[in-house]
């Protein structure tokens, strides 16, 4: 609590004390005079000031400031009016019981500040760097790129960097929400932000602090709130008209019911009082926003960040999900991924194509030399010669070796057996006879397939993947994964009209998100309602266009940011619709003399505290069962 | 030119909303928003008279909320 809270909760005790005392005194009839005019309106006035001056004086210094419509100043007309008309005993309670509201409300806003300060402490505070011999610890900002800092095991790795010299193992939860830690060691990159969990790490710097991933991060969760949603907007609109109506309200009813009806004015005016009192749209435009922090902020300690409450809007009502194949659904990385050898031996079949190319520098050669794993003895091979477009031919240990596709097969009349494999089929013969075959094609990441059931299950209709690669490997991928349709041999070009006619076939209210990496899909990320990107493998320039960024670059984040963006709509419709419903369900009450004053202060900072707390429900992130 | 400012006991989510209103109103001004959770203002503004601009901004907030200050 802060000293100003203290102080509240100071002058709200002693109010209650004071307030006790009086209602047993009235009650008990210990005080006769305490319904009568000087006395027992000094003896409330007291506490009324005590506990409501602060309330007074802002609303007399609004008034000088042109801002009438302010909460405090309808706190004070309402408990003036109730003395007025000689309900003391309602004037001090209301006001008490205001503020008492006003203190859950600020405690429950500073609180959920808290947590989410918490969950985005991330920056690191120092950075250890040699200068002269000895060690120093710096402002991470008066780091270079170039010079080499030291991160100790504990502490947070304060910039970009590449280490130099040192192994230890990395918690990168704080970014990416993964709790199994990463190695790192001499020559890995390392990222600010994560914590240096074992060894000690000399690290060189690669970005100056204000270009390095946690000045990133920060700025984008920080202007996360600036982008504001449909509802939110509608809210502020809301407000805008709401208090002048109700105060109009509560004008009209003070006023006219007595003049055409005739009678009693007190009645009239402490029905008048109520409206006023709920008249303040705090407990909309309070806990709109805060929920959404909430569900940004839920988003962010799974590693993915949703650059304004608009995004977390539209992932909601998303329904169909675009894909970009190399690098979201597909590691991006050629391997071998089936050996066909017809007499059993796949690992001849693998030494012969990893000789044969190892005077290749073709793409595939890599791979193939990867999968074997065994150093090549270069002097086993000889006469190595390119056939282009078909292979290689080249001597092994006297005999020819030929490594490449059916037309070089076919070309040196070898009978082979056709390998049906998804992607890239290598052939190779030895001494003039079919060896067998090696199928290279990229492999689709982990938990691919499950990410498409989950985004199926969480209401995506339509999940579409978009390749530049050969038909058959990307149906082979679309069905291995589940997608709905495929789209394959595209240009970068071609993926902005696919995903152009996609969205013209969209219904009104559904959104359509793109899921990609590269440079190429900057274009397609903006074009779409939601761009999501690959944090660490991405590029700068694709986090930048995108709204939503996976760190991790794990896509089956993309369902629970669904899940949590479906919450936080759900929590912050159910604010709108119950501090609504009750503030014109007590409007009505009061309109007709059911509701008293309480109801009025419960209408306006009951209903504020119970939405405030709703909304930090969006901060609590739901474990996937 | 974007600049942000934190702010100091902005109490009242409402005031938020109209302290941004009023900010938005100030000519030169091309964007503001004042963010209740973050306690933080973002002004993007005309460049040469941003200092100009701010104290008509200070004036603004000091209108709606005087117990908020803006920290520079």
């Amino acid at each position: 609590m802060t000293g100003k809270q203290k102080k509240m909760l100071a002058r709200i005790i002693v109010t209650f004390v004071w307030f006790i005392g009086l209602l047993i005194g009235d009650k008990s009839g210990a005080f006769p005079w305490i319904g009568q005019f000087p006395a027992g309106f000094i003896a409330y006035l007291l506490p009324y000031l005590l506990i409501g001056y602060d309330i007074i004086w802002k609303a007399a210094r609004n008034i000088r400031h042109g801002q009438i419509f302010d909460e405090n100043f309808l706190m004070m007309i309402a408990t003036f009016g109730a003395f007025g008309v000689g309900e003391y005993l309602e004037a001090l309670a209301v006001m008490l019981f205001y503020q008492v509201g006003e203190l859950f409300q600020d405690h429950a806003v500073s609180r959920s500040r808290q947590s989410i300060a918490d969950m985005m402490d991330i920056c690191p505070e120092f950075a250890n760097i040699e200068q002269d011999g000895q060690l120093v610890q710096v402002d991470p900002d008066d780091v270079e790129p170039g010079d080499v800092i030291l991160i100790r095991a504990g502490e947070r790795i304060p910039l970009d960097g590449i280490v130099v010299e040192g192994t230890s193992m990395i918690d990168t939860a704080a970014l990416t929400g993964e709790s199994v830690p990463r190695k790192a060691s001499a020559g890995d990159e390392v990222v600010s932000g994560c914590i240096n969990g074992s060894g000690m790490l000399k690290v060189q710097v690669t970005k100056a602090f204000e270009d390095s991933t946690v000045s990133k991060i920060l700025e984008l969760v920080e202007d996360a709130g600036s982008k504001k949603a449909k509802v939110e907007n509608f809210i502020t609109h809301f407000a805008r008209y709401y208090t002048p109506a109700v105060t109009i309200g509560a004008a009209i009813l003070a006023v006219a019911p007595p003049l055409i009806l005739g009678g009693g004015w007190g009645e009239w005016i402490q029905r008048a009082c109520i409206f006023l009192v709920i008249s303040c749209p705090c407990a909309l435009v309070i806990s709109v926003p805060l929920g959404f922090f909430g569900g940004i902020g839920a988003a962010s300690r799974i590693g993915v960040l949703v650059k304004g409450s608009n995004f977390l809007e539209a992932v909601a009502e998303m329904t169909t999900i675009v894909f970009d194949k190399t690098g979201t659904l597909t590691k991006g990385e050629f391997k071998v991924t089936q050996i066909v050898a017809p007499d059993g031996d796949e690992e001849r079949v693998l030494r012969l194509a990893a000789y044969g190319e190892s005077c290749s520098d073709h793409p595939i050669a890599a791979p193939i030399k990867a999968a074997y794993g065994k150093p090549v003895e270069i002097g086993l091979v000889e006469e190595g010669e390119e056939i282009f477009g078909h292979g290689i031919r080249a001597k092994l240990e006297g005999k020819t070796v030929l490594v490449g596709n059916r037309k070089l097969m076919e070309q040196m009349k070898i009978p082979y057996e056709a390998c049906a494999g998804t992607g890239t089929v290598v052939y190779v013969a030895y001494d003039g006879a079919f060896a067998g075959a090696i199928v290279i094609s990229d492999k689709i990441k982990d938990g691919a397939k499950d990410a498409i059931r989950d985004m199926k299950r969480v209401g995506v209709k339509q999940c579409v993947m978009l390749t530049g690669d050969r038909k058959e490997v990307a149906q082979a991928t679309a069905r291995e994964l589940g997608l709905d349709s495929v789209h394959a041999e595209l240009l970068p070009a071609d993926k902005v009209d696919q995903v152009e006619a996609l969205l013209k076939q969209q219904p009104p209210g559904e959104r359509l998100a793109f899921v990609g990496d590269g440079i190429n899909d900057a274009p397609v990320l903006t074009r779409a309602d939601i761009g999501i990107a690959m944090g660490s493998m991405g590029s700068d320039a694709a986090i930048e266009a995108a709204d939503v960024v996976l760190m991790d670059d794990d896509v089956q984040k993309i369902a629970q940011v669904v899940k949590i963006a479906r919450k936080t709509l759900l929590i912050v419709k159910q604010n709108i619709v119950f501090a609504l419903g009750v503030k014109a369900l007590v409007l009505l009450l009061g309109a007709f003399g059911v509701a008293n004053m309480w109801e009025a202060v419960f209408a306006d900072v009951g209903v504020s505290v119970i939405a405030i707390l709703n909304a930090m429900r969006a901060l609590k992130i739901d474990r996937p069962a | 030119m974007k600049k942000k400012f934190r702010l100091q006991d902005l109490d009242c989510a409402n005031c938020a909303a109209k302290m941004e209103d009023a900010i938005k109103k100030i000519p030169g001004v091309h964007d503001a928003s004042v963010s209740f959770m973050m306690q933080k203002m973002t002004i993007d503004a005309e460049d040469d008279r941003f200092d100009a601009i701010m104290e008509q901004v200070k004036a603004c907030c000091a209108k709606v909320e005087p117990d908020c200050k803006i920290l520079m």
